[in-house]
């Protein structure tokens, strides 16, 4: 007998809508989620924020879903990380407050969401470099902004949002545009998507002209970027150009965030569009494990109007597992969120064409340090490879990388990008990095004490 | 180095970062108060000992590992403060026995 109906891990637009979804199905509903309150990263601490003027028009979308996922009867635990996972069994580890405890649900979906793209360049480890993503969840947990000379470099649609926000909390970043692909190869790629995903473009170009409207300065084509300094970053350089720097914002996109769906082993496949692995999925997100499903950007990036549709068709379909809704029931009741994922989904190809990462990020210079937890540089994986090693778990063993407290999270794109380089493969015959359980750190103590407990419950 | 804005988040929660007290808004992470706090880094690594300041705020990078409550090896940027809360820097590797 299991605890609950449905386990829902991440309580982003996927993992919400899917918990409302399912709960009006009446199934019972568990949600853990690592942050302390529901929303994601785009809506991460959105009832918090939404009355700053910085952050609150873009985050007042996502206040409804939040609302509804608050009042929906599903049993949502808030700072809580699930550590270990059996997908045969149904058994969630869970870490909360010190303590852990185990649950079981007869059908488990998660909705991990997404990661930056690492952006591994020389000087990338100084003090005072961190994401764009960082820099939007410390404006939205803390309404905090970079108080020095602010460089914001990448590409992608966070880039101009990050830059309009900055604008207007009065910290106004320089932007080194990094985009290489031109706006012309774009459009040959993006198919019928431009009329479908116009209300997408449109807030785009609002962006842009925002920015431009509030004086952000942007410098287009940048090659070579890197940061230098003594004990943390003193100035940006890139070719033809530098620039004084006290913080620097990095992003070239986000990828799904496969750690877990990874670890437990589900079958993944090589995204070429968007660079990057993604678990294997059905339209309403069912995997290679019977009980698994995957929803939101942690199956493919797509947003969040595409995520809350897809969490919605999840949310479907392990009703009609489970029982709680018939055949007919299920075909009425997907049409819309399949027409909703679909309308959210039209101007990805053009996006995914137009900010396709540089091969500079993805197969970094010898120098740069590609492992920040063990310190290990592309030039040394490069010679690894060389050596042998076929692929990153090989690769823990030759150089270590993988193995620091980051599980890989940062290193493996990158390290498997190296090897494919070396070895003259294409990046989807290098296969990815499998992590192990605890997927995030647990004391020993709390893991003895689970183990007591586990013990009383019996059989 | 970032700052707060009083003005939209008020800072109402007092943490202790290094031993020195340091007023936060409700809801920042401790990795956040580190940044408020203006400290030069949170760790040092323990491979070369460089000093480094959060990345990805996220839980996925691991650079904000740090002593939080007497706790070491904790992910600064997934814990939130409290009041009263002890934020300490880690050096290198984490001692095994304490």
């Amino acid at each position: 007998m299991s605890d609950v109906d449905l386990a829902i891990i991440g309580a982003g637009p996927a993992g919400m809508a899917a918990a409302v979804e399912a709960r009006l199905q009446g199934l019972s509903v568990l949600v853990v989620d690592e942050n302390a309150a529901p929303g994601g990263q785009v809506f991460r601490a959105a009832e918090a924020c939404a009355p700053d003027p910085a952050v609150g028009p873009d985050i007042m979308p996502g206040l409804p879903l939040i609302a509804a996922f608050r009042a929906c009867g599903a049993d949502y635990r808030a700072a809580t990380t699930l550590w270990h996972l059996d997908p045969e069994e149904g058994l969630l580890s869970l870490a909360a407050g010190g303590a852990t405890e185990t649950v079981t649900a007869r059908r488990i979906l998660l909705a991990t969401g997404a990661q930056e793209r690492p952006v591994p360049m020389p000087g990338w480890t100084l003090p005072g470099v961190m994401g764009a993503g960082a820099a939007q969840i410390l404006l939205k947990t803390a309404g905090a902004v970079p108080a020095g000379p602010t460089v914001l470099a990448g590409q992608g649609p966070l880039v101009w949002l990050l830059a309009v926000q900055l604008a207007r909390a009065g910290a106004s970043p320089l932007v080194l545009e990094t985009r290489t692909v031109s706006i012309a190869a774009a459009l040959a790629k993006a198919g019928g998507g431009l009329w479908a995903g116009r209300a997408l473009l449109a807030k785009g170009l609002s962006l842009m002209t925002e920015a431009r409207r509030r004086g952000v300065r942007v410098i287009c084509d940048v090659r070579g970027l890197r940061a230098e300094g003594g004990t943390r970053v003193e100035r940006v350089v890139w070719d033809g150009g530098s620039a004084p720097c006290d913080t620097l914002l990095l992003h070239e996109g986000v990828i799904p965030s496969t750690h877990v769906s990874r670890a437990i082993g589900l079958d993944h496949a090589w995204d070429a569009g968007q660079a990057c692995w993604r678990p294997v999925t059905d339209d309403v997100g069912a995997t290679s494990a019977a009980r698994v499903a995957v929803a939101g950007d942690g199956a493919g990036i797509g947003g969040w109007q595409a995520a809350a549709a897809a969490g919605r068709l999840a949310a479907l379909d392990a009703a009609r597992r489970l029982g709680a809704l018939s055949e007919d029931g299920f075909a009425r009741a997907v049409a819309a969120p399949r027409a909703d994922r679909r309308a959210a989904l039209a101007l990805r190809p053009f996006l995914d064409a137009l900010y396709a990462p540089p091969a500079a990020i993805l197969t970094p210079p010898d120098e740069t340090v590609a492992c920040r937890c063990e310190e290990v540089t592309a030039g040394a994986i490069r010679r690894a490879a060389a050596l042998g090693a076929t692929g990153p778990n090989q690769m823990k063993a030759y150089l270590r990388c993988g193995m620091g407290p980051c599980q890989g999270r940062l290193c493996a794109p990158t390290v498997a990008a190296l090897i494919a380089e070396v070895r003259g493969l294409a990046p989807g015959e290098v296969p990815p990095l499998r992590p192990r359980a605890p997927y995030k750190p647990i004391t020993v103590g709390m893991l003895a004490a689970g183990a007591e407990s586990l013990q009383q419950r019996g059989p | 180095m970032f700052r707060a804005r009083p003005e939209v988040r008020p800072a109402t929660v007092e943490v202790f970062v290094e031993g020195s007290p340091v007023l936060v808004p409700e809801g920042a992470t401790a990795a956040a108060a580190v940044l408020l706090a203006g400290l030069p880094a949170i760790r040092e690594t323990p491979v070369t000992g460089s000093p480094r300041l959060p990345l990805c705020q996220m839980g996925v990078c691991f650079d904000c590992l740090a002593e939080i409550d007497g706790i070491p090896n904790r992910q600064a940027c997934m814990v939130t403060v409290a009041p009263g809360m002890r934020i300490a820097r880690q050096h290198g590797a984490r001692e095994a026995l304490r």
